[in-house]
């Protein structure tokens, strides 16, 4: 059953072996862990962090990297200003530091390849963290799943995994992306300039060779909500919808 | 182990610790979880149905359920996402009135609670009864928004939240005690936030 859940694990140290700036605001971290680490795409970690005084801080954090991409794990974490333990991430951590994570979290949120499609991704922002999971998982497992990922981002710097992802769109195996931009003009010729409305959803899955048997949503509180509520409007069946809240 | 360069700076009041299970942080606002789209039920459309197994026991519209009498509860809520809420302040027909209404007693030890979304989530009788639950139809003294489950969601909240139920349309007694939508998915079978029962396997 595709639902089962994973077994879980303790908490276990990792240890962070290298960080890449993603974009103004998200830096990805690649976490070495000490224990075997087996997970699906789509789901998220728990990390957490601890002052001298014994104060824990934990969050939430999906993965980006694709299941098949061996030992490390990659987190892909957006700074949010006044936050805590995102600021930690990007101002503090260091290669060689280590930090507490727990899981592969999540048995609802997730798809593999076996699962097929046609797949509907809808990503805003750090949303499209662990779409980016699946997409790194069809690519690699030569998965002839069609899927469209359609990715809002406020401008063309802030498209996390930009260049990534319009190669892997190039190579034309199944995989379309769509861009829209809230606040700048769009760059490619079948982007968008706005947020994301049912029309453009029935746009997206007309390049789609049937009608998606799955779609995931993933973001903000807010952009989950508006882009569900586009994906019905569309016609898309509310229980073939799955959705991925960040709580803000 | 003490992670390098991380400080208490957020550590709440001391005074506020005792009512912070292990591994939470006390939040603001009131963030959203569900595993799919939000429900737009209309009162005209809602219904609530009891039953024993696959058997109606009872069912009751919109109407019929808020002539049941009301009760207050103001309790502190914890997500499985590790925040805390202080003090949410709901309205509601507590489990015991509407058996009452019913004119039952529990029929068997194990509950699954019902949404209009198909999903489900268990809970031992014995935690919906003795005033321990209510299915909350106001919240803040104003109708419970589509998001956060309205118009009626359970509330148990010494469990962890995902156990309260959004969207809810039936309570259904069970043989025996049979994992809901989010259990059957990795989330604990009972969910005690002061065990910090989050996940399938702790302890
Ligand atoms: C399943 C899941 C997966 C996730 N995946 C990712 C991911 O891949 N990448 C990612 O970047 N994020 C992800 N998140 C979000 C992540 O878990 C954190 O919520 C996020 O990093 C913010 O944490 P923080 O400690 O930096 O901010 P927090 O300290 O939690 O603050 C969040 C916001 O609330 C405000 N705030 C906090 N406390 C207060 C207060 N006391 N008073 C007023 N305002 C306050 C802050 O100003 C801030 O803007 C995910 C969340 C979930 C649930």
């Amino acid at each position: 059953m595709s639902d089962a859940p994973a077994a879980q694990s303790p908490w276990q140290t990792v240890t962070i072996t290298r960080i890449q700036k993603r974009t103004p605001r998200v830096t990805s971290f690649f976490l070495q862990p000490s224990r075997p680490f087996a997970y699906r795409a789509g789901q998220h970690v728990d990390v957490r962090l601890t002052a001298p005084d014994g104060y824990q801080a934990r969050r939430s954090y999906s993965i980006a990297s694709a299941p098949e991409t061996g030992e490390t794990i990659e987190l892909a974490i957006e700074k949010l200003e006044d936050g805590e333990v995102s600021p930690f991430f990007h101002e503090i951590a260091a290669v060689g530091d280590d930090v507490e994570l727990r899981g592969p979290l999540g048995g609802h949120f997730v798809w593999s390849d076996g699962d097929g499609g046609p797949l509907l991704l809808v990503g805003g922002g750090s949303g499209v963290v662990p779409l980016m999971s699946m997409v790194r998982h069809r690519a690699i497992r030569g998965s002839l799943v069609a899927a469209a990922l359609v990715f809002s981002a406020r401008v063309w710097d802030e498209v996390i995994f930009r260049d990534e992802l319009i190669d892997l769109a190039e190579r034309r195996d199944g995989f379309d992306l769509v861009l829209t931009l809230t606040r700048e003009p769009a760059r490619r010729p079948a982007d968008y300039a706005r947020r994301i409305d049912a029309a453009m959803m029935v746009q997206a899955m007309t390049r789609l060779p049937a009608p998606p048997k799955l779609a995931f949503v993933c973001g903000s509180n807010a952009f989950v909500t508006a882009a569900a509520e586009a994906l019905i409007d569309a016609g898309v069946p509310a229980a073939l919808i799955r959705t991925e809240r960040y709580g803000v | 182990m003490v992670t390098r360069g991380f400080s208490s700076g957020r550590k709440p009041p001391t005074d506020t610790d005792a009512r912070i299970p292990p591994g939470q942080y006390l939040e603001q606002g009131f963030p959203v979880l569900s595993a799919g789209p939000t429900p737009h039920v209309r009162t005209e459309d809602w219904s609530f149905t009891l039953k024993h197994g696959p058997r109606p026991i009872k069912k009751w519209n919109w109407a019929e359920f808020n002539a049941l009498p009301l009760t207050k509860m103001t309790r502190d809520i914890h997500c499985v996402t590790a925040w805390t809420k202080f003090d949410t302040a709901w309205q509601g027909v507590l489990v015991d009135d509407i058996l009452a209404d019913a004119g039952i007693e529990p029929p068997t030890a194990f509950t699954l609670a019902l949404g209009f979304d198909g999903y489900s989530t268990n809970v031992p009788t014995k935690d919906l009864t003795g005033g321990k639950a209510m299915v909350a139809l106001l919240y803040e003294g104003k109708p419970i928004t589509p998001d956060h489950g309205g118009p009626a969601r359970l509330l148990v909240p010494h469990l962890y939240f995902w156990k309260s139920a959004k969207w809810l349309n039936g309570l259904q007694f069970t043989e025996r005690d049979e994992p809901g939508f989010w259990e059957l998915r990795g989330y604990h079978i009972y969910g005690d936030p002061w065990r910090e029962q989050r996940y399938t396997n702790d302890p």
